[in-house]
């Protein structure tokens, strides 16, 4: 900030010749500080992603580098392969349970610790802690817990619930689609509640900013206006804070998309591919089966199902700047 | 101006201060260990450093995924003996960990495909080897090297075709396992008055006995699936017989052929006598279920032996016993470790002293009582073996020995795992017709 205010005073006070002297060296300086990172993430970000597209329209399936074109081949094997329409299916139905079960926490248990309840940085601080863990802790954690012959279920056993979890090899509501059966995977859930356990912190401790964002006034206004409770926290709070919502939604989009760890810990392929999804494919096809161009193929099609989520936040947060 | 000025500065003792890094870590690489500790397995970075080979005292990197317990004592009691023979010579143990090589193989294809290969590394022989590296030309062929250690009459000729391609030689093996053996829980055969099948047929029925009473009849952990591949291939290798067996994965036989649909329909039988849980368990914890008398049987590699005497401390032939695969007596599914000689490294000679150990009476009778497999030797001492050892070291003199699919020696790596996904599937849907398409397809891969 105080950078801009003083060239601006600067260019106020200059004549027009100098101004533009100024202006270069600026740039100049600019271009010397920002090309190593820029050249270096063109060349290892992006250059890679368009080596790995190319990889992925070529015949490299075996040891050997095979640069052959093979058009959209390793692809089309793809999306008639079981295993990954398998993966597809896991993918969509983790990402809505695990996207909509982490802002219904998070926004519910932030709500509670607004309630400016005593010890709050004590819950607040219990809650964000599974956050402090990676995924490969916490899967192998969960692993145990959701066993089906240790774990909780020693404590259902009270009861007479014997839930396989992670090892059910049932489809909720399925129907024909493909080679496979579209519906719930049971299992899928089993790792749903692990990473939601994880990654409630994150939302929790977004929202509970947002929260104390609101100005007490807009509160104030709205009690003077004879709104409920409800009534506020519906019309004036949710609304505040979708711009948070977003965010969670994106941030945990891509974790989503692209979870690897935690499965690989956890459960790995699961029986019948119920816990699959497509990085764990990936990292088995290629480093164990050699099909470098289908492992390629995989990673491209990941790229693009996150970017059905970042481009159009990226887009909208541009039209913001301007 | 100045800031410009004193950026690139900045820049340019980055790159000097790089550059000096690099030459203090190569200058440490070649100096000779001060410590006189066997090498430390987590300096693994070090990696790179065969170009130093040239120097005095040269750098043997030895690449495998040997650190569990047992194996990884094997390895380092094996790189003792080396540096006592050849002092002026030092090893950089660059194992690394995972079960069945899974991350150590992706690691090594990273390093070969950028042309920057260890010393020399661990490969199960069969097609992992020739089908690949071999193919791909990344390994040296070492057969006059064999017959100058008289090496050629000292190792089965079927483990010798094993890790040949177009009568060429390419690595040396070290150790060998068995995969068709299962193991039992004796006091659960005892109670039950239950004899060790030979047939399918006895073998099922032991098993509707053992779930009559209440006993899981076959453990299996298929968490990773290659473990329910091996009870197919063991099923496979006794309908088929070794030769036809063979003849399968040589594409002189097609995978719908009629003996192959019977041996996945014995198979579909099979698993049905295996624990519910099978799919949360690695093999490790189903060896548990056979220790505890949960399950009875257990159909596994024999380094599940070592896992039952060492970490379980149960006695052999006293708490668990051990016979072949029903149907596969007289056959011996060989998993064999070898290393062979990469191509494009320069200290070759290096590297040829020390498969020499490797492939020595001496070297192999150091690692492998430790591992808990037997030499792949014919003229090892028995002596130094327990008592398992010395019974399949007699089964592997009088056997016919067959590649094991599972572990990557029947065909390469790709089929490999095509056959897991497909026996996955399997295992939950019981399709044989769906099964065998699978098998029929990805064949193409076996050209």
């Amino acid at each position: 900030m105080k950078q801009e205010i003083s060239t601006n005073q600067h260019l106020e006070r200059q004549p027009k010749l100098n101004k533009k002297k100024k202006i270069s060296k600026d740039k100049l300086m600019a271009i010397a500080f920002l090309a190593p990172s820029f050249i270096l993430i063109v060349i290892f970000v992006y250059g890679f992603i368009g080596w790995t597209g190319w990889v992925s329209v070529s015949n490299w399936n075996t040891l050997v580098p095979d640069f052959s074109f093979a058009g959209l081949k390793n692809y089309i094997y793809l999306f008639n392969d079981y295993r990954f329409q398998a993966d597809l299916r896991n993918t969509v139905f983790f990402t809505i349970l695990f996207i909509g079960l982490v802002i219904i926490m998070g926004l519910g248990l932030s709500t509670l610790i607004d309630q400016k309840l005593k010890g709050e940085s004590f819950f607040r601080n219990i809650f964000l802690f599974p956050m402090a863990l990676s995924f490969v802790v916490t899967g192998v954690v969960w692993q145990w817990l959701l066993n089906p012959s240790t774990g909780f279920n020693q404590f259902l056993q009270v009861f007479g619930i014997q839930p396989k979890w992670y090892t059910d090899t049932n489809i909720l509501a399925g129907f024909e689609w493909g080679s496979i059966e579209f519906g719930l995977p049971v299992a899928i859930i089993a790792v749903v509640i692990a990473a939601v356990w994880q990654m409630t912190g994150f939302s929790l401790a977004m929202y509970l900013a947002g929260l104390r964002g609101i100005p007490e006034e807009l509160r104030e206004a709205a009690r003077i206006d004879g709104a409920s409770e409800f009534q506020i926290y519906r019309k004036v709070i949710l609304p505040i804070l979708t711009p948070i919502t977003v965010s969670v939604v994106i941030i945990m989009a891509h974790i989503s998309l692209k979870i690897f760890d935690l499965i690989y810990a956890m459960t790995g392929s699961g029986a019948n591919f119920v816990t699959d999804v497509p990085g764990v494919y990936m990292f088995e096809t290629t480093f164990r089966g050699n099909y470098y161009a289908n492992g390629s193929a995989i990673a491209i099609i990941m790229l693009l199902l996150v970017a059905i989520f970042i481009v159009p936040y990226l887009i909208t947060s541009r039209k913001g700047d301007n | 101006m100045k800031k410009l000025l004193s950026f690139l500065l900045l820049v340019v003792m980055v790159v000097a201060l790089a550059a000096c890094n690099s030459d203090t870590s190569s200058d440490q690489e070649t100096s000779p260990d001060d410590s006189n500790d066997t090498p430390d397995t987590s300096e693994q970075e070090a990696e790179g450093t065969s170009d130093e080979g040239n120097d005095e005292g040269g750098l043997v990197e030895i690449f495998s995924w040997w650190t569990g317990a047992g194996e990884e004592d094997g390895l380092l009691a094996l790189i003792d003996l080396f540096e006592q023979e050849h002092p002026d010579i030092t090893v950089d143990n660059a194992a690394v960990s995972g079960g069945a090589g899974t991350n150590a193989k992706a690691v090594l294809a990273t390093r070969m495909q950028g042309d920057d290969p260890p010393s020399t590394f661990q490969v199960h022989g069969g097609d992992e080897l020739n089908e690949g590296w071999v193919a791909a030309g990344k390994m040296q062929p070492i057969t006059s090297f064999f017959e100058e250690q008289e090496w050629m009459d000292k190792f089965p000729e079927d483990l010798i075709d094993m890790v040949s391609k177009d009568g060429e030689i390419y690595s040396v093996p070290v150790n060998i396992h068995r995969g068709n053996v299962i193991f039992y829980n004796m006091e659960v055969f005892e109670e039950h008055n239950i004899e060790v099948p030979t047939t399918f047929d006895e073998f099922f029925e032991v098993a509707d006995q053992l779930q009559q009473a209440g006993v899981t009849p076959l453990a299996l952990g298929d968490k990773e699936s290659w473990t329910a591949t091996q009870i197919f291939e063991n099923i496979l290798l006794g309908v088929l017989g070794p030769d036809d067996y063979d003849a399968l994965f040589s594409g002189d036989i097609p995978f719908d052929d009629d003996r192959v649909v019977e041996a996945v329909e014995l198979f579909e039988q099979t698993i049905n006598y295996v624990n519910e849980d099978h799919a949360s368990r690695n093999w490790q914890d189903a060896a548990q279920l056979v220790a505890n008398g949960d399950a009875a049987m257990l159909n596994m590699g024999d380094w599940a032996k070592g896992y039952f005497s060492n970490d379980l401390d149960l006695a052999t032939n006293e708490d668990f016993g051990y016979f072949p695969y029903p149907e596969t007596d007289g056959n011996f599914m060989v998993i064999t470790d070898t290393f062979g000689l990469p191509d494009g490294i320069d200290n070759e000679d290096d590297v040829k002293d020390f498969l020499a150990v490797l492939g020595s009476v001496e070297g192999q009778d150091t690692f492998n009582p430790l591992k808990g497999s037997i030499p792949a030797r014919v003229d090892a001492d028995p002596a130094n073996y327990d008592e398992y050892g010395q019974d399949t070291m007699e089964d592997f003199t009088n056997s016919r020995l067959a590649p094991s699919l599972a572990h990557g020696s029947a065909a390469p790596e790709g089929y490999l795992t095509k056959v897991n996904q497909a026996v996955n599937i399997f295992v939950t849907q019981q399709d044989t017709d769906n099964f065998i398409n699978t098998l029929v397809n990805a064949a193409a891969d076996l050209q």
